[in-house]
């Protein structure tokens, strides 16, 4: 069933003859959407523009059907793959219609007038990417967020069976990133066109990529560290040993991320759960305040958040209720804080010692906030 | 769905409504361009030597062996400038490139001056061919300058920059030339060096026919690539354009095409720029194919006032048509940079 489209075989890219990344191995079925993550600069964009045949290959192979790129003329190519790249383009008097319908270059005749065939696959592909209205315009004025998307349109009217982009969601705002991804999507379902894309958004990463490509980079040079499906590589704390974050914490589980947590003594006791905590412990974070909190089970929503940003965490396994050992530890932490915030109203059979804690907290006569 | 919407009928019809415009300004200056001179003929005097009803034989040598070849040559000659440097424009993505501002025709100048004083002191004569041959290395000489700091340099001011100092070096080995050359020499070069459409023969004219007929139907023929070209060198590569081939080919063309008018007008200023500029803002677009002929059309209009300009308006002492084309091309260059450096 996965046949391969795409395929690199031992394949070593870089500029003027020097290798940046080598051994790159991976292969991409029609209909399969690969992303590359990694840090700034380590070369991501160079794999797509060797892919794509923009720039010459150190070594190694790129397959394309079983065939190789370097056997293909540009015009078959050209049938094959489209691709969307980050570089700003304005080029002079021309209008969105126009640079969507370049798309259709490697389909006209010798001096490139459009059939009718050609002007219907110009007007799907725009509406596809909702710019129909924008056609008109001229494509030097729009915002970078319209260009991507008019890119995107001319890459889908050439119809390719691979489509290669280098930060497409860049410069769209939320809304867009969306509605572009939900285009990818229906394209690789629909068309059965695979995706080759570098991002940076690795929330999304994680969600719309069917295999990740990590690629990082070490004094000896680039190389692919993990190579996998998206819950092979969130995990372990893979992703923030890639980019090698030292300072705040990268929440694998969702492709968050949380600012560095303040360390000290603890001053503030939170009491917290059930995701009412979350925006007390970044309040507290963007003070410069340290805090400890507790008593959180571990499956709780909070306790993300609360690992990532607290002192200390009094936490619980999930599953598991409460102990008289657990209160104990929080009581310890309660009263060495200078104040208590609950930020909980409700109280129930799993978390009544918590209640307890704002009870001993007033008996200590600790200033106590109740949000 | 529609495929030809509203706008783009329009659109179509306006495209049609300036090239008749263009060829009715080119059909009016030539005639006016025969008419009009130091010996004055009527428009109904023109009509009867062309129907051949006229007994007068001054008039028909005046038309026939003066006037209609330097009108011929002033069309044809404005036409090939005005395309290389549009296709200059697109090679380099820059909207002031030109042969002249490149140094592109003062290189040509320099090869055909030397050629003119090695073989005019063998007392041979240079035909046609040989003169575009000898502008045509000198084009490629500068050229390969250009290029040479266009790898060195991205920043296109300093790219014209390096082009206009190119133009300068030129130039001045030229001078050093005429000033050593043999005084019978000397005139005739000077002459030329200043430019001007004067004293161009029916054979001259077969010559230019051909070459710039030529080259100007291989550049439509690249109108498509080069309309991807517009997109930059990434997508037009992915789209399936032979990068490579067609860099070479818009080099050779641009080249051969201000290598003509070099060889027998000598360097004109500024055509290559200002007419491009304001066909576009005529057009409002930059579509190659429809950009290629009238920027052709365009450059033969504009020449052609020129050359009258040059030699009806201080008669008897005629200008050279540089003097002219820069009086009306600079200041559109002037306007190019300006809008340029507000960010457009």
């Amino acid at each position: 069933m996965d046949i391969p489209y795409l395929e690199t075989k031992k394949l070593a890219v870089g500029y003027q003859g020097k290798p940046l990344i080598q051994e790159i191995e991976l292969s991409l079925s029609k209909g399969e959407i690969i992303t590359l993550i990694g840090p700034n600069g380590v070369g991501k964009s160079t794999i797509l523009k060797s892919i794509s045949k923009q720039l010459k290959l150190i070594s190694g192979e790129v397959l394309l059907d079983n065939i190789s790129t370097a056997a293909l003329s540009e015009k078959e190519l050209a049938r094959k793959t489209a691709i969307v790249f980050t570089e700003r383009l304005s080029p002079e008097l021309m209008t969105v219609w126009e640079v969507v319908a370049l798309g259709r270059y490697p389909y006209t005749n010798g001096i490139g007038i459009l059939t009718e065939t050609d002007r219907h696959k110009v007007e799907e592909a725009m509406e596809l990417v909702q710019i129909t209205d924008l056609r008109e315009r001229e494509f030097a004025h729009l915002s970078d967020g319209q260009k991507q998307r008019v890119l995107l349109a001319r890459a889908i009217c050439q119809e390719p069976e691979l489509l290669i982009l280098d930060e497409p969601t860049s410069y769209l705002d939320v809304k867009y990133k969306l509605e572009f991804f939900g285009v990818l999507q229906k394209m690789t379902r629909q068309k059965k066109i695979g995706v080759l894309m570098s991002l940076h958004e690795l929330d999304l990463a994680q969600r719309i990529s069917d295999k990740i490509l990590c690629v990082s980079c070490d004094a000896s040079g680039g190389s692919i560290t993990r190579y996998g499906r998206p819950e092979e590589i969130f995990r372990e704390g893979f992703i923030q040993e890639l980019y090698g974050i030292a300072h705040g914490t990268f929440l694998e589980e969702d492709g968050f991320v949380e600012l560095e947590k303040c360390t000290g003594t603890s001053e503030v006791f939170v009491i917290a759960g059930n995701h009412t905590g979350c925006f007390t412990y970044r309040d507290l974070q963007r003070k410069g305040i340290p805090f400890s909190t507790g008593i959180l089970s571990e499956n709780d929503l909070d306790y993300p958040v609360a690992h990532a940003l607290a002192n200390q965490v009094i936490a619980v396994k999930a599953y598991e209720d409460f102990t008289e050992e657990d209160y104990r530890k929080a009581e310890k932490e309660l009263l060495s804080c200078k104040t208590l915030i609950c930020c909980q109203r409700d109280f129930g059979t799993q978390n009544r010692l918590n209640q307890r804690l704002v009870h001993r907290a007033r008996e200590a006569k600790m200033p106590v906030t109740i949000l | 769905m529609k495929p030809i919407t509203c706008s783009n009928y329009n659109n179509i019809r306006k495209y049609i409504l300036y090239f008749l415009l263009l060829s009715v300004l080119l059909l009016f200056l030539f005639s006016i361009s025969i008419c009009v001179g130091s010996i004055a003929i009527s428009p109904q005097e023109l009509w009867d030597v062309f129907l051949g009803k006229s007994e007068n034989d001054t008039f028909f040598t005046i038309i026939y062996e003066i006037r209609m070849p330097r009108a011929m040559a002033g069309m044809l000659l404005g036409g090939a400038l005005a395309l290389s440097g549009y296709l200059l424009q697109t090679f380099f993505q820059n909207p002031i490139a030109g042969p002249f501002v490149l140094g592109i025709s003062s290189g040509a100048k320099l090869v055909v001056a030397l050629t003119m004083i090695v073989f005019m002191n063998n007392t041979r004569m240079l035909s046609s061919a040989t003169l575009i041959l000898a502008a045509f290395i000198g084009s490629l000489i500068s050229m390969g300058a250009v290029l040479l700091a266009a790898r060195k340099v991205h920043n296109m001011s300093v790219l014209v920059l390096a082009g206009v100092m190119i133009g300068y070096i030129c130039s001045a080995i030229t001078d050093f030339m005429v000033t050593f050359a043999d005084d019978s020499n000397i005139v005739n070069l000077h002459n030329w060096a200043m430019g001007s459409f004067s004293g161009i023969s029916w054979s001259n004219v077969t010559t230019i026919v051909f070459v710039v007929m030529l080259a100007s139907t291989i550049t439509f023929l690249l109108s498509k690539p080069m309309n991807a070209y517009r997109l930059g060198e990434t997508y037009a590569a992915n789209m399936g354009v032979s990068i490579r081939m067609f860099r070479v080919m818009l080099v050779i063309l641009s080249s051969i095409l201000s290598a003509c008018v070099t060889a027998f007008a000598g360097p004109v200023s500024f055509v290559g720029i200002a007419v491009p500029q304001m066909i576009k803002k005529l057009f409002r677009t930059s579509r190659p194919i429809l950009m290629i002929p009238a920027c052709f059309m365009g450059g033969g209009v504009f020449c052609m006032s020129c050359d009258l300009f040059a030699r009806t308006v201080f008669a008897p002492t005629e200008l050279s048509i540089s003097t002219v084309t820069a009086i009306f091309g600079a200041p559109v260059v002037i306007m190019v940079m300006l809008r340029q450096r507000r960010g457009m």
